[in-house]
């Protein structure tokens, strides 16, 4: 009896202690919504708050999040700051190269150009976009002038104080700018990236498996796109 | 806070404003006030300790430590801040979890390095995965803590070292025809006589420390410039309370928080400098000594 309490003790310990090791920290950015912002509660939340607890259900996995700076987001990844990074980060063949992204969780979305009126220079003039991103790469292709900013907030700030002719980001950040504010987009939408995904150290395939299954079977039972109607709007192109 | 604050969208004029200014991402920024003292609080003797050990290596006559000493402060003198931070706090982070790792995972066969990835076993992560959000908060701001005094620390260093030989050599000799060894006479005569040569330099050094606080938030740490920054951008209506592009009143706030830490800084070293000065061979001294102070 007493080696069968014991016994029991000892199962539900390791049991415990399994369970424990399966907090997965989640990395993300706080600043760029409706994908991820800190509410008025001071909490994450958005689209990928959302989708993440879904994801960390469905994976059976306790899920902890973690607010970091852009700039150093990849850096404290790979040193094992966190376990992943959910922070509206498109898949590029260059992040790929240091990190290993799941299959993407938002189709390829088009990005796009706001401005304080219709007749503003995208080709030649000045473009504010946020640093380390893929639009920010964009127009130094194009040949405009880039100005950077560290954060999504002030590219658009920037626009509205004449600093920048034009901002550039994700059409599903800009759009509830456009929509509520004085902005108005600018010009055809330019599809970039490969869409948004989740990133793992390249050393990590487990996890990066269980969030990669979690997401197929989102997109599977079609509650993937009912987040996406949500949170990003009924235009944001869907799977 | 409020139970009227339930439902924002249905607020006005001033209710709305006081339940904004209670929301809980104003109570964080709040909080944050809090943050910034405590790091000031502990770096700013950290930071000396840092520097008086600096100044004492770079003065050695063991030639290794003399060297160390000057490396010390001259390479982190060099380096800018904002590099500085961000490879100190993730090199020292490395270095401990490195240390466990050899202790706690001896039979661990995979390498540590995998192409840019750093992996240390379960056990030895620091830290540890199933800790609570708070003990990442606090070991994270430790690490800030570290990264402020040790880049702090090599510009205090040089300016003790400085002060240190600015201590009238007629003083040292008084000690040493006394009979004082070099050890009694570097405690009881050069450091109480320095600190006076070193104030200037230390409270430049004080003032430039308390408006760095905003590199914390490159370590996940957030303060005051972070949640005023946050707090302020414009706010579409996916927000429970929208508004326009406040920022200006929000630094505004700032400017007024860090101009009453200037004045109040200011009257605190002022009157350091009084109780130092007293019974110096300096012309703060002197005068002193003349008023019959």
């Amino acid at each position: 009896m007493k080696k069968l309490i014991l016994g029991t003790a000892a199962l539900a310990l390791s049991a415990g202690m399994g369970l424990a090791q399966d907090v997965v920290r989640l990395g993300t950015e706080g600043a760029y919504p409706p994908y991820n912002f800190i509410n008025d509660n001071g909490e994450v939340d958005g689209f990928e708050r959302e989708l993440g607890d879904e994801l960390c259900a469905r994976a059976e996995l306790t899920c902890e999040w973690v607010t970091n700076d852009w700039d150093s987001i990849i850096p404290n990844l790979v040193s094992g700051n966190y376990d992943a990074i959910i922070a509206g980060m498109s898949i590029t063949p260059e992040r790929d190269e240091v990190v290993d992204f799941t299959q993407n969780y938002t189709p390829p979305s088009p990005s796009a150009y706001a401005a304080m009126s219709e007749d503003a220079d995208i080709e030649g003039g000045v473009i504010a976009a946020q640093t380390g991103t893929i639009q920010a790469n964009h127009v130094v292709d194009t040949g405009a002038t880039l100005l950077e900013f560290p954060n999504p907030d002030d590219t658009v700030a920037a626009v509205r104080n004449g600093e920048a002719d034009a901002v550039m980001a994700d059409k599903d950040f800009l759009a509830p700018v456009v929509e509520e504010g004085d902005l108005v987009f600018v010009g055809e939408d330019i599809p970039l990236g490969g869409g948004i995904g989740m990133a793992f150290r390249e050393s990590d395939p487990e996890l990066r498996g269980k969030f990669d299954a979690a997401i197929q079977t989102m997109k599977d039972d079609g509650t993937l796109n009912e987040l996406i109607v949500k949170w990003l709007g009924e235009d944001s192109p869907r799977f | 806070m409020f139970a009227s604050c339930a439902d924002p969208s249905t607020l006005e004029g001033l209710n709305w404003l006081a339940c904004y200014l209670t929301s809980g991402k104003h109570m964080a920024f709040y909080a944050s006030f809090g943050t910034v003292m405590v790091l000031l609080a502990v770096t700013a003797p950290a930071a000396l300790l840092f520097g008086f050990g600096g100044a004492m290596a770079a003065r050695s006559r063991i030639w290794p430590v003399q060297w160390l000493g000057r490396a010390y402060t001259a390479m982190v003198r060099g380096v800018p801040d904002i590099i500085f931070f961000l490879f100190v706090p993730v090199a020292l982070d490395q270095a401990f979890e490195w240390l466990r790792h050899k202790a706690k995972c001896p039979d661990w066969t995979e390498p540590i390095r995998q192409g840019s990835d750093f992996v240390v076993c379960t056990q030895a992560k620091l830290p540890l995965s199933t800790s609570p959000q708070w003990v990442h908060e606090t070991y994270g701001f430790a690490l800030a803590v570290l990264a402020f005094a040790v880049v702090f620390g090599a510009f205090a260093a040089n300016v003790l070292y400085g002060a240190m030989r600015a201590v009238p050599r007629a003083q040292m000799e008084t000690a040493e025809a006394y009979g004082m060894t070099p050890r009694q006479s570097f405690w009881r005569i050069l450091v109480p006589q320095m600190w006076v040569y070193a104030l200037p330099g230390l409270s430049n050094l004080w003032m430039i420390l308390i408006k760095a606080t905003p590199l914390l938030f490159l370590l996940g740490v957030e303060d005051i410039v972070y949640w005023a920054r946050e707090l302020g951008g414009s706010k579409t209506s996916i927000y429970a309370y929208p508004h326009p592009d406040w920022r200006l009143y929000y630094f505004l706030a700032l400017l007024v928080f860090y101009l009453g830490l200037t004045k109040l800084s200011e009257m605190v070293l002022g009157r350091l400098t009084v109780r130092l000065s007293h019974g110096q061979a300096t012309l703060a001294g002197e005068a002193q000594r003349k008023a019959g102070g």
